[in-house]
């Protein structure tokens, strides 16, 4: 009878709490349709002290970077004084934050993604709010590359803020003067000097196979040199399969990097070396190897992370073409994006598009802008300048291509590549796995 | 009829003390798993019902298979060797003076969040000497007990050298006395070189001998192979060995000067092979692969089993305390060993309390998680993944299949459910 009795109390408890929740969740929904509903009069209005309200914003960038983004944040709170905005600096967990929050009705206001494919995946589901007031700005800013990697079915949903140039090559300048290697500009230089750094005693290549996007990175360098960016662009949106002939032709120039006394501690080593190891070994005396082959951000890194300063001990060179083909960049881009339209959202996606808000971080350095309208001079250093500017300016200019894809295939390039690196002649074996994953996420 | 003002009291009471519980469990537990159920039956973008679909997929999906397999691995060695180490510990420390400090030293682990312990493991466990504390001792403990030469990455500058720096490397051509021999290498690290380096000299040929050079043949920019040149520095310290070219007998051995220059006088004529010693050249040690494909999942079980250890041993410990001990003393006067004491009564005693250790070890095993995620680099995540890493994976990674990812933890739930009834059915039992 006592037993009975209880059970049903902790069950109508239950209920209630449950109820409780549910109620929670719906009022939430509430909130945020009637910010929806109560934006399009008064988003037209210039007046800025009009806008007020409060934005959250949820970002990739912490620590140095985190302090720099919020700078750029202090010159909008400037603008729109009687906005509060709240960054949170989520970093790895970015992406959980972000599919939790939308599968549970509540994501932040605005957000920083770095992968398009990510952005189309929100978009299409309807988690996005298009930015197409902002349109106008952007184009101004913007060169058409950057405009076209955020739009999508005609709308756009996003605003690329802070770019990577990752067409780029980082050297130990003593490793290079004590073999007497000059920066090569051609692939067979680039492997000759290799060879030649491996006389010298150091082992030419620094890869950090540990982190898969530092394989897909240099796969995407090679092959947007040997197929070309027509070819690029249809293996991104998988129009060609990945056993294409293109794609082996990439592989194998790229295994030639992949001699196990060619790479840092050999092959199995360099699967266990992870990104920040992978530059630091590099700039270390005596050093492991004497390349490192990743993005700008590279430079930042040598500066706060190693004894070695860029320009004293580290250097960089541009990605060397192969089969003479033409200056590409490969590069990569954090967008900002919309979850929930309000007044002050749209206010902050128009102010990020702006030369204004690139320059508070520029000038502080780790910065390239795609934003054209930039003034270069702003860039703190010389090297800084060369690289933002080769991104902003680049005639030919592809985005990451594993970005660009859903991030189940991205992973699998991840592992594929890291399988590749262990067994560099099984092309057709990485080739044919790449193939049925690409078959599987674009089902 | 209402009940007696006193008994409704009694309700309010118990309701006031369940309510926090009830209401803290109904949001944290019971709503998302009855979401999680429902949302399994969903597609990965949540607007379609899909039957069984996802869970069809889960039994066709390469990755869970894998991460499968693992788990029963991990079931297979974990729980047995976490209560068979917790037994020793336990008895152990019943016998060493010190027992304390024992203890102490043993249990630690348990108090480091298990990610730090992943984080230190992976580190422990880096192929490279210079970064890994495991190979780096192997290293140590190697140098101890083997000669090691000076150079290890060296090899020939060209083919006129052959063989490999393990067994030594031997000029092709057969020379006679009055010949040059030059024995160019390559590749060699700069911290390698010699302290005070000198200009490679090739030395004048002798009527009656056979001199030679050893040096490093490479200067800023390659240089050309095969020829002293200057800027190329002389390697001193070399054993170079002559050899009959007919009998392969070792007929002398000397060793370079500074300059790098040797000489054998008094050579019979013949033909002979020159040959730098075995002894120059050290195999530069790779270090044993921990995280690569093979060991990797027994990897994982060694940083696991050593932060559980010390579970199993407080445990144990504390149900050995707690048992008769005239049984023991019984036993032993009636002629029983120590073997059979333990075997025969200390053990049969303590199974009540290694059957908890072993089903804990099991649930705790098949939801293992964070100390395979902080391990396994992402190149490794292939071989080493698990059930719940998977699950992980595949819904908060950025994949966003949600359907899947709820679709694996409704499974792994379902893996539960018979050690959660086994442990309820003992709790009843002992109440």
């Amino acid at each position: 009878m006592m037993r009975k009795h209880r059970l049903l109390l902790i069950l109508a408890l239950l209920v209630g709490a449950l109820s409780l929740l549910a109620a929670g969740c719906g009022s939430d929904d509430d909130e945020s349709d009637e910010g929806a509903a109560g934006t399009t009069e008064a988003a037209t209005t210039e007046a800025e002290e009009s806008v007020s309200g409060s934005i959250r914003i949820a970002g990739l960038w912490t620590g140095g970077e985190g302090d720099s983004f919020k700078a750029v944040l202090d010159g909008y709170r400037a603008k729109y004084p009687d906005v509060t905005v709240t960054y949170q600096p989520a970093g790895e967990d970015l992406p959980t934050i972000l599919a939790t929050g939308v599968e549970g009705g509540n994501p932040p206001d605005l957000a920083s993604l770095s992968s398009p494919g990510i952005i189309k995946d929100f978009a299409t589901r309807g988690a996005l709010q298009p930015i197409d007031f902002a349109t106008e700005g952007i184009k101004e800013n913007y060169s058409q590359s950057f405009v076209d990697l955020t739009t999508f079915e005609g709308k756009t949903y996003g605003v690329v803020f802070k770019g990577a140039n990752k067409s780029t090559v980082w050297y130990n300048t003593k490793a290079f003067e004590d073999a007497g290697v000059e920066p090569p500009t051609t692939w067979d230089e680039f492997l000759e000097a290799g060879e030649t750094l491996k006389a010298s005693g150091v082992t030419p290549y620094s890869i950090g196979a540990a982190d898969g996007w530092t394989l897909t990175d240099l796969f995407e360098n090679v092959y947007l040199r040997t197929a070309g960016p027509e070819k690029y662009d249809q293996l991104a949106t998988h129009e060609i399969p990945w056993t294409d002939p293109s794609v082996k032709e990439a592989l194998g120039e790229m295994a030639k990097v992949f001699a196990s006394d060619s790479i840092a501690g050999g092959t199995s080593s360099a699967l266990q070396t992870d990104f920040p190891t992978s530059v630091t070994q590099v700039f270390t005396d005596p050093p492991k190897a004497a390349i490192v082959m990743e993005g700008d951000f590279v430079g930042t890194f040598i500066n706060t992370e190693t004894k070695t300063k860029v320009g004293e001990g580290a250097d960089v060179f541009t990605f060397p073409s192969i089969n003479d083909s033409p200056p590409v960049v490969v590069g990569a881009g954090d967008s900002i994006v919309m979850f929930k339209d309000t007044p002050a959202a749209r206010a902050m996606i128009e102010y990020l598009a702006t030369p204004e808000a690139a320059e508070l971080w520029a000038k502080r350095g780790g910065f390239s802008s795609p934003n054209k309208n930039l003034d270069e001079s702003v860039y703190p250093d010389e090297t800084t300048k060369k690289l933002a500017s080769e991104l902003a300016q680049a005639e030919t200019f592809r985005f990451d291509l594993s970005d660009l894809q859903p991030k189940v295939l991205n992973d699998a390039l991840f592992t594929e590549l890291a399988n590749f690196v262990k067994s560099p002649a099984d092309i057709d074996g990485v080739t044919g796995k790449l193939e049925a994953a690409a078959k599987k996420a674009y089902k | 009829m209402p009940p007696p003002p006193s008994r409704r009291r009694g309700y309010a009471i118990s309701l006031a003390f369940l309510a926090p519980a009830v209401f803290f469990l109904g949001v944290w537990v019971i709503y998302p798993a009855i979401r999680t159920l429902v949302r399994s039956f969903f597609s990965d973008r949540g607007g379609e019902f899909v039957w069984f679909d996802n869970y069809t997929a889960l039994f066709t999906d390469e990755a869970v298979q894998t991460a499968i397999k693992n788990n029963v691995i991990w079931v297979l060695v974990v729980p047995a060797g976490v209560t068979a180490l917790g037994l020793l510990f336990a008895v152990l420390t019943e016998r060493v003076p010190w027992a304390a400090a024992f203890k102490v030293a043993v249990f630690v682990p348990l108090a480091v969040s298990l990610f730090a312990v992943g984080v230190i493991w992976r580190i422990m466990y880096q192929q490279d000497p210079d970064r890994g504390a495991i190979n780096a001792g192997i290293v140590a403990v190697q140098g101890i007990f083997s000669e090691q030469g000076a150079l290890t990455t060296a090899r020939p500058s060209t083919d006129a050298l052959t063989g490999s720096p393990q067994g030594g490397l031997r000029l092709e051509r057969a020379v006679g006395p009055g010949a040059v021999a030059l024995l160019g290498l390559t590749a060699i690290k700069a911290d390698e070189l010699p302290d005070e380096p000198e200009q490679a000299v090739t030395p004048q040929a002798i009527p009656d001998g056979i001199t030679g050079v050893v040096w490093r043949d490479f200067k800023p920019g390659g240089g050309t192979p095969g020829e002293v040149e200057t800027d190329e520095v002389g390697l001193g310290g070399v054993t170079v060995k002559l050899r009959s070219a007919e009998t392969g007998k070792t007929m002398g051995s000397t060793t370079t000067g500074k300059d790098g220059s040797f000489t054998f006088e008094g050579v019979e004529s013949g033909s002979y092979h020159v040959a730098i010693g075995k002894e120059t050249f050290a195999e530069p040690f790779q270090g044993f692969n921990w995280l690569g494909d093979t060991l990797i999942t027994p990897s994982l079980l060694i940083a696991f089993l050593w932060v559980q250890a010390g579970f199993a041993m407080v445990i144990t410990a504390a149900g050995l305390a707690a048992i008769p001990r005239d049984l023991q003393e019984a036993a032993r006067t009636d002629g029983g060993t120590e073997w059979q004491v333990f075997r025969r009564i200390t053990v049969p005693l303590l199974a009540p309390v290694l059957t908890v250790v072993f089903v804990t070890q099991i649930i705790g095993v098949l939801k293992v998680f964070d100390i395979v995620i902080s391990i396994v680099p992402s190149s490794g995540r292939d071989s080493a993944t698990v059930i719940a890493v998977e699950m992980y994976q595949s819904s908060f990674s950025g994949q966003n299949r949600f359907g899947f990812g709820s679709a694996i933890s409704i499974f792994m739930f379902l893996l539960f459910v018979p050690f959660l009834i086994a442990n309820i059915r003992r709790f009843r039992r002992e109440n």
